[in-house]
């Protein structure tokens, strides 16, 4: 521990921190309260604790796992978070073994590249996205009357959309951890006899599976929580975020937005959890 | 060489995912969007190359005193962030004790797992005129009408410092986490005080995470779309609604594409500046991993 | 048709470049069936690109490299009989040490009670019966060490190389290591290749030994015949403490020589090494410090053959270590020498600021041509 401050300072200090803290929390919190308040306003007064924004079936408080248009959303969330974390793990392990292990001209320019995506706003990505998209489909359509229908705005744009940044955030995950593998264990199991695909087997990517699992975990959030990129990108198959915008500017805000948020949360942040204990190293006892 | 064929090989068989990815996802979307804000509409149906919307953008001083009004109050947002965040940081990475610093990281970390949107959500519930906040004051007898703190700049900024600080928060924690106690110790050792050991030995130690914090938390900034709409209102005035506008609600998608290289320069040329006054570079900042 | 050697291992003429750096230059060695070899030589010397062109892992720019008689270039290193214990020693952390010692076997495709046989067998070689389902975190230093032979030794190699896998050891370990792999070597009967840059585990575990610098190697021999009959300058600085002067020859008279330091001592010594020094020519003198014989000055004068090297000199410090302990004498032109003394606690001890005289004899001391 560093040198200790003096005790005033410290308490401060703390009283700081704390109040941070409580900055942070306090719109999750109102955000999550109101699922359970008995009132068709998601505001105070305080009319009593139920569970009707979640289960009930019947208009005015159709909960939110009767409402159909919600449930779709989700599906598709989940549909497209699966596709996109699958995707981003696999290209990112395979950066991961380029930018670790191999050496080629010009390396650090295409780091640079690689990390690129991350700072490119969400917006202008989408953008982009849907502009070539759309000139691919328009000229294949006016030269060779093709319908390219999966590059109009859709599911598979929005995964593709979604791929093009977080595949930098598993890459950077899975990276961090390959470089932490020391080599000599693969030389030794090399020298031991094994063949190359039973190194990679056998030692390399069970020492970087909790990493993939991480990044894998990382990405299927980011991608069901996205809203930027998604936005241009997106066609009927509207994800849970799109919809929850559409009800909140057309509808306006109502507590099944806040059932929606509290699952939302509570499946976040236990997922979150699982991938902090899959990074965990075994304990050393 | 046998040997260095499979190496040749797996260079090759490594390198085509992150070539397509980059190509086709990342330069080619760009290039496309390059060449068609260089496309001038002259008649329907019929273009002209030229920098004509370009022109455009710098004619309408509503367009450029957008982007003007969304860099600065980026900076702000940033600088902001660096300092709220920052005593963070230090306590997680340095004061608190083991467990502590843990628990404390991750709860740093969970908003980040919560979307925008319901972090938004959050904060409209907390300050509209029917909000939490109002409620309470006018139940303790503070205020006597309802008050609306949504729809002004003060709570797009909190809003949007909150939605990007965890991004300046975990660069420094990793970077303060890797410097060892005793440089602090020797730095006070020496007949350093608080404020000497802070600015001498701290923070250039703790550059790189400063300004890669620093760099993300802008990009974000700049780029964010739903905060500013959704705590500032319609007349929030912030440079992403210009170009949603111009794709959507125009269906000018010449202006849009020209709109987001504006953007992209201008964020681009920020943080060049700030590399250059900081001395750092992209690949000793955010690039380190 | 290569006739069968008795050679376990030999190279021949091996060459390595990296661009223009010269890792390993030229070696040419055999090592004979069941003996320790070890490779001694400072840190960046390239032993251990010597090491891992022998497992398979670089390829010799040149020359060739013969296990059992045959040639091995081009085998890749999975398909050579030569095992390799790497000096942070690699164990697999998610495998047990069951597993860990299997692994090589599963690789060759041994059938499971061949394995279990195999496994059970060499941890009882080894001393540590109980530990198979252990996990690698859960052993000591030593304990880890013995497993990462044990995995090598399952697989019956023709040549177990050792990496410095005593480097990462506490210096008590370290000691009780040295005895044990001996022991572990003359039990498995297998050739050892160990690679140090530390001298004492050299001298203490191997039969011979090669001293290497600059990717070549200056001599090889017994630890004894390195210690006392040095073949060059470097082995005689590297192996063993010395003092060490740089000096012209005055006067040579066969096989003997009369030098003047560059302080201004003149030294009678032997001529060693590859050369025949002439009067003025340029040489280092090396004295080992237990043949230098120091007592106080003004006493019973030094003993011994006339043509004794004789110094004046007053006692700078004394460096007690027990059986071990030297004195730091400065001699009349201003330099430090060590001697060897025995310190027996009473009143005679020497003490610092004592004048003495050192002594010792022109044999003992070793003049190579520069």
């Amino acid at each position: 521990m560093a040198i200790k401050p003096n005790m005033v300072f410290l308490s401060g200090y703390r009283l700081y921190v704390a109040a941070f803290f409580l900055f942070l929390a306090a719109p999750l919190v109102a955000a999550g309260v109101f699922a359970f308040n008995d009132s068709v306003f998601p505001s105070l007064p305080w009319q009593g604790f139920t569970l009707d924004w979640f289960f009930n079936d019947t208009e005015p408080k159709l909960g939110m796992f009767h409402d159909r248009r919600l449930l779709r959303g989700l599906y598709y969330s989940f549909v497209i978070a699966s596709c996109v974390s699958l995707l981003s793990v696999f290209v990112g392990t395979c950066n991961a073994f380029l930018f670790v292990r191999c050496k080629f001209p010009a390396k650090d320019f295409f780091y640079i590249m690689m990390v690129l995506p991350l700072v490119i706003p969400g917006v202008i990505l989408g953008i982009s996205i849907l502009l070539l998209a759309s000139n691919i489909a328009n000229g294949a359509e006016e030269a060779l009357s093709l319908d390219l229908g999966f590059l109009r705005p859709g599911i598979v744009l929005v995964v593709l959309g979604q791929f093009s940044f977080i595949t930098t955030i598993t890459s950077l995950v899975i990276i961090a951890r390959l470089k932490k593998f020391d080599e000599s264990m693969e030389e030794a199991a090399f020298n031991l006899g094994a063949s190359r695909a039973r190194v990679l087997r056998t030692i390399t990517l069970p020492f970087l599976f909790p990493a993939m699992a991480a990044a894998g975990i990382v990405a299927f959030l980011v991608s069901f929580e996205n809203f930027n990129t998604t936005l241009f990108l997106v066609g009927s198959e509207a994800p849970l975020t799109i919809t929850m915008y559409d009800r909140m500017v057309k509808v306006g805000s109502t507590p099944v937005l806040n059932a929606v948020s509290f699952f939302l949360m509570v499946g976040s942040a236990l997922l979150a959890l699982v991938s902090v204990l899959v990074q965990r190293d075994k304990p050393q006892t | 060489m046998k040997q260095n064929d499979i190496k040749r090989l797996s260079l090759y068989l490594l390198f085509a995912p992150f070539a397509l990815w980059i190509a086709l996802l990342i330069i080619l979307p760009h290039a496309g969007m390059l060449y068609i804000s260089l496309r001038e509409k002259v008649a329907p149906r019929v273009y002209e190359f030229g920098l004509g919307n370009y022109i455009n953008f710098f004619n309408e001083p509503i367009y450029w005193n957008t982007l003007i009004r969304t860099g600065s109050m980026s900076l702000l947002v940033t600088v902001l962030a660096l300092l709220l965040g920052f005593p963070i940081a230090y306590y997680i990475a340095k004061i608190a004790g083991y467990r502590t610093r843990g628990a404390l990281f991750l709860m740093c970390l969970i908003p980040l797992w919560v979307s925008d949107l319901i972090r938004a959500f959050g904060w409209i519930l907390l300050l509209r005129e029917t909000g939490i906040i109002s409620s309470s004051l006018q139940w303790a007898g503070v205020i006597s009408t309802p008050i609306e703190f949504l729809y002004n700049d003060a709570t797009v900024i909190v809003g949007l410092v909150y939605t990007v600080i965890l991004f300046m928060i975990v660069p420094l924690v990793s970077t303060l986490d890797g410097m060892d106690d005793s440089m602090i110790e020797a730095g006070y050792n020496l007949g350093g005080n608080g404020p000497t050991v802070l600015r001498r030995i701290i923070i250039p130690y703790a550059m790189p995470g400063i300004v890669s914090g620093c760099i993300v938390v802008f990009m974000l900034t700049a780029g964010s779309y739903l905060t500013p709409i959704l705590l500032g209102g319609k007349n929030s005035s912030w440079f992403t609604e210009q170009i949603y506008d111009q794709f959507i609600t125009r269906y000018n998608w010449e202006s849009g594409a020209a709109f987001g290289f504006v953007l992209l320069a201008f964020t681009s040329l920020v943080i060049w500046i700030g590399l250059k006054l900081s001395g750092q570079t992209l690949s000793s900042t955010v690039a380190r991993s | 048709m290569q006739s069968p050697t008795e050679n376990d291992l030999e190279c021949i003429e091996i060459k390595k470049h990296f661009g223009s750096v010269r890792a390993v230059d030229d070696v040419s060695f055999e090592i004979p069936k069941g003996s320790f070899f070890s490779i001694l030589g400072p840190s960046g010397c390239g032993k251990t690109t010597l090491m891992r062109m022998i497992a398979g892992f670089e390829q010799p720019s040149s020359g060739d490299i013969r296990i059992k008689g045959k040639s091995v270039i081009g085998t890749p290193p999975n398909k050579r009989n030569v095992k390799m214990v790497f000096q942070h020693l690699a164990l697999f952390p998610m495998m047990n040490v069951y597993e860990n010692i299997a692994y090589g076997l599963r690789c060759a495709g041994a059938s499971r009670d061949v394995i279990r046989t195999k496994v059970h067998d060499v941890l009882a070689r080894i001393s540590l019966p109980d530990v198979a389902n252990r996990e690698i975190s859960q052993l000591s230093g030593g304990q880890k060490q013995r497993i990462a032979i044990a995995r090598c030794m399952v697989l019956d190699p023709d040549v177990l190389l050792l990496d410095e896998p005593l480097g990462a050891l506490d210096l008590k370990l370290r000691e009780a290591m040295k005895i044990e792999l001996k022991l572990l070597q003359h039990q498995f009967d297998t050739t050892f290749v160990y690679i140090t840059h530390d001298q004492s585990e050299a001298l203490v575990m191997s039969d011979n030994v090669a001293i290497m610098d600059k990717g070549k190697f200056v001599q090889i021999g017994t630890p004894q015949e390195l210690y006392h009959r040095p073949a060059a300058a470097f082995v005689a600085g590297f192996v063993g403490d010395t003092n060490r002067w740089a000096g012209r020859v005055t006067r040579v008279e066969n096989g003997a020589v009369e030098v003047a330091t560059d302080a201004g001592l003149i030294i009678r010594g032997s001529v060693r090494g590859a050369g025949a020094p002439s009067a003025g020519d340029a040489v280092h003198v090396f004295v080992r410090p237990e043949f230098i014989t120091a007592a106080r000055a003004g006493g019973q004068a030094p003993t011994g053959a006339a043509g004794q090297n004789v110094i004046e000199g007053r006692i700078d410090s004394i460096l007690f270590n027990g059986a071990n302990s030297r004195v730091l004498v400065r001699d009349k032109a201003g330099e430090l020498i060590e001697a060897d003394v025995v310190l027996t606690g009473g009143v005679e001890d020497l003490k610092p600021k004592d004048d003495v005289t050192l002594s010792w004899s022109p044999e003992q001391t070793m003049s190579f041509s520069v």
